[in-house]
Order: structure tokens, then sequence, then C-alpha cells
């Protein structure tokens, strides 16, 4: 078998070793669910679309997403695991693919237990399933994005506490990088082209059409690109940092 | 064949490792020698590949551990410091694992899987989770890991390390049937250790080799005749 699948097995068998399986999806359905209908006002819309259930995914990844990818490096670091994966027989470009893969499908899993609100708004209305579609794999690409500078972070750090919070920061700045909140920080020292660039990382603007069921090729290249980039970056700072 | 060419390892301004060379041949069980500090685990972790060496490299059968790091890895069984295993996972999961990295199958694997159980004793704790194993056991998991493929190289950091006196010569005995046609290395404080299993010691201090021999040759080094004042001499600047 092909060491990336040993991995990602392995790596997906721990996430229901432990409670933590149970209470990321149990915490994460009731709070797409509350969200959607009192935040989001489901049914005061009188929409039959899910606008107000994918609005808030950029929200609900942005707390979650760090706190199952914090254990990824950082426990296996502290637990000296490291040092036996890393000398057995696989490089570390599979061990980062399959960490990150098993992380990544635990979070489809969360995503597909959302199905009720689909079965829900069929039932109530006609809406635009391909429309629907389009948003699930529009958020499932940017909770790779999440998850890809969440396992980075968790790489550089022994401890989850410390990984989870700046991952948070960083997830945070990455979601808003198209607002004033995060350009101002920039644009009264850098060059309107740099700031423009640092515009152009924002996830919400890149989930924004993809959530309207609009599948543009260069928001699907954006969030690939993004998620390669921080994988890339992962595997250079567990090299760096392994045996400290 | 293991051949460590001029390894060197550099901590900021500190050298844990300083320039060290040497061969060990199939047949033998070589012994690291060395208060702690060093530079024991460190030579061992960059043998197996898990800290890039600042200068110089190691030959694992032919499998430079710099350049064909995987085929490399193939070639050996390691027990890192510590023995650590993934807590959350049953200690017969966790050796599947491994046999499912090491590329065991079928009959093969089956097998192997029985005769490590058998040899380091796990048949009763088998369905339980590494982190409720006790030291003891843990050790015992880690070496299994090691052998399991059968490796024609065994590099055993601290192997008896936390063992009760029962435990340690059963690993003892175990190494000791093992010996014949492999490499093993094992690092080790306890000098004893050496007598019973070693065919050959190297003692090392502050990164640099300072005896190389068989056991008994450096014991009559000194007038006692034991390997503990030959120890004690040569790691405090004496005899060297």
């Amino acid at each position: 078998m092909n060491p990336v699948a040993v991995i990602f097995r392995r790596e997906f068998a721990a996430y229901f070793a432990t409670p933590l399986a149970v209470v990321f999806i149990v915490i994460y359905l009731m709070l797409a669910g509350v969200f959607t209908f009192y935040l989001g006002n489901f049914f005061e819309r009188g929409q039959a679309d899910l606008q107000s259930f994918f609005a808030f995914h950029p929200w609900l990844y942005l707390f979650l997403v760090p706190a199952i990818a914090m254990r990824i490096w950082a426990e296996e670091r502290k637990a000296g695991t490291i040092e036996l994966l890393l000398t057995l027989p696989v490089t570390m470009a599979q061990a980062v693919l399959g960490k990150f893969l098993a992380a990544w499908a635990f979070v489809a899993l969360a995503l597909a237990g959302t199905f009720p609100i689909w079965l829900t708004v069929n039932l109530l209305g006609d809406p635009d399933n391909g429309i629907i579609l389009a948003a699930y794999l529009g958020s499932l690409l940017m909770a790779g994005a999440y998850l890809a500078v969440s396992v980075c972070v968790s790489a550089a750090t022994k401890s989850q506490v410390i990984a989870f919070i700046i991952a948070l920061v960083l997830c945070f700045a990455f979601t808003l990088a198209g607002f004033p909140l995060v350009l101002d920080a920039f644009a009264a020292w850098l060059p309107d082209g740099v700031v423009n660039a640092i515009a152009s990382l924002s996830f919400l603007t890149h989930f924004q059409s993809l959530q309207k069921g609009v599948i543009d090729l260069r928001d699907i290249v954006f969030f690939a690109a993004f998620i390669a980039a921080w994988l890339y970056a992962c595997a250079l700072i567990v090299d760096a940092r392994k045996a400290d | 064949m293991i051949d460590v060419q001029a390894l060197t390892k550099d901590f900021g301004n500190r050298r844990a490792v300083d320039n060290l060379s040497f061969r060990v041949e199939p047949g033998e069980v070589l012994g690291f020698l060395g208060p702690n500090g060093a530079g024991k685990s460190t030579t061992m972790k960059m043998i197996t590949g898990f800290l890039t060496p600042t200068s110089g490299t190691a030959t694992i059968n032919g499998h430079d551990i710099r350049t064909q790091p995987v085929a490399a890895k193939r070639e050996f069984g390691y027990l890192p410091e510590g023995a650590p295993g993934y807590g959350d996972m049953r200690v017969l999961d966790f050796l599947h694992f491994c046999a499912d990295l090491r590329g065991l199958e079928g009959e093969q694997r089956l097998a192997r899987l029985e005769q490590v159980v058998a040899d380091v004793h796990l048949d009763g704790v088998l369905g339980q989770r590494i982190d409720t194993l006790s030291k003891g056991f843990r050790r015992r998991v880690g070496l299994a890991q090691a052998i399991l493929h059968d490796p024609k190289v065994l590099i055993l950091d601290e192997p008896t390390d936390g063992l009760d006196p029962n435990q340690k010569h059963e690993v003892r005995k175990l190494i000791n049937g093992m010996a014949k046609d492999k490499i093993i290395v094992i690092s080790t404080h306890i000098l004893e250790e050496v007598d019973a299993i070693c065919t050959r010691a190297m003692i090392i201090a502050k990164g640099r080799l300072l005896a190389d021999d068989a056991p008994q040759a450096l014991a009559d080094r000194a007038d006692s005749g034991r390997l503990d004042d030959v120890f004690r001499d040569i790691t405090s600047g004496g005899l060297s």
C-alpha cells in the first residue's frame, strides 16, 4: 500500500480514537444550524437556497479548523513519535500529505453531515441543486485552505495552544484580507501592487462567487495553489524543526 | 555494513558530534558508551536520517542516508530514545501500521507479526492502547516495531532503559539471539550490558571517539581489569 494511504488511514482513525471526532462534529453541526436559522434568517428570507447556510462557513472554519489541526504535528513532536515516523521508509512529502488529507477528509465528513439542511430546502421549495453542489465544493476547498495554514503552524510549535491561537489569527487575516480591517494595516507603508496582492488572497472574496454557484477556475486554482504552497512550507518547517 | 564518514553535528555554537568515522560489519554488536550528553543519541539520529548532519554522512548497506534516505531506511530497524509510540493506538494496530509502512504483505506479514509478538512477549497487551502501557511494555512495543521486518541492521537507543532485571535479561537474550548475521548498534550507559552482549565497544564523550575496542580489551586497559574504571578514566580525561 502507498505510504500516503497508510498514514492517511492511521491519522483518520486517530480522530475517532478519542472523543475529539464526536465533539467536533456535534459542535460543527450545531453551530452550522444555529447560524443558518438565527443569524442567517433562513426562513424569513423566503428563498429556496442555502445562501444563509454557506455564508457562515468561513467563520465556522475560522475557529474549528485550527482546533482540529493544532495537534497534527505539535503532538507528534511532543510525544517524540515524529522520530519514529520519519525514520520509517516514508518521504517528508508523503507524511505531510497523508496527515493533511486525513484531516481534510475528516472536515469533509463533518460537512457531509449537514445534508439534512439540503433535504430541508428541497422539501420546502425548489432550489437549484447545481448551485448548492458548487457551494459545497467551494466550502470544502476553503476548508482545505484553512487547514493547510493551520497544519503548517502546527509544525512550528510543540504547544497545541500556541498552534491554535496563531493559526486562528493567520486564518482570520486571510479570511478578511480583502477588507479594510486587514488592508489598512498595510496600505500606509506598502506599495499599491503589494496591497492589491494581499487583497487578492482573501478567502471571503474567493468563496463569494463559489457560494453563489459560480465555479470560476481562478477561484479553484487559487485555493489549490494556496493549499500546495502552505503544505510545501509545512514540509520545510517540519524538516527544519523536527528535532528541536 | 554501516559506514559512518566524518559525521559532525553542531547545535548553534555547541559541537555535539565531532568528526566521527567508523564502520560496522555484519555479526558485530557495537555498544555506544558515553556519559549523558556525549552525542550517542545525536549520532544515532543522524545515522537513521532523522537529524541532518552539519557535515559528513552515513551509508547503510550501500545506501547513503542523505541522498537515498528511503532506501537506507528500509535497511534498518530503529528504536528511538524513550521508545515513542502513538498513544491513541492499540498495540496490534500500531504494529500493523508499521508493517504497512514497511511493505510487509501476506503470509510473511502474519508470520513476522506472530514472531515479534512472541519474541518480546506482547501477547497479553495486543488490544491495549499504547498510552495505558507501563514503561517496560512500551519499550517492548518499540523493540517489536524495530525488528518487525527482520532488518539486517538494528539501531537501538537505550533498549533496556526502564526495564526490570528480568526484562533486561530477556531483551539481552533477544539481541544475542539475533546477533549472528546482523549489524546491531546499541547505546547504553549500563556497562554490564556491554559485557553481556557487545562484541565491540566505542566510548564517546563530547562528541569525540575516545576508544574503540573489544569490551575485554578495553577492560584490560585498567589495572583493575574493570570496564567501569576504564570508562571513568577515559571520559574524565585520564587515559585517552
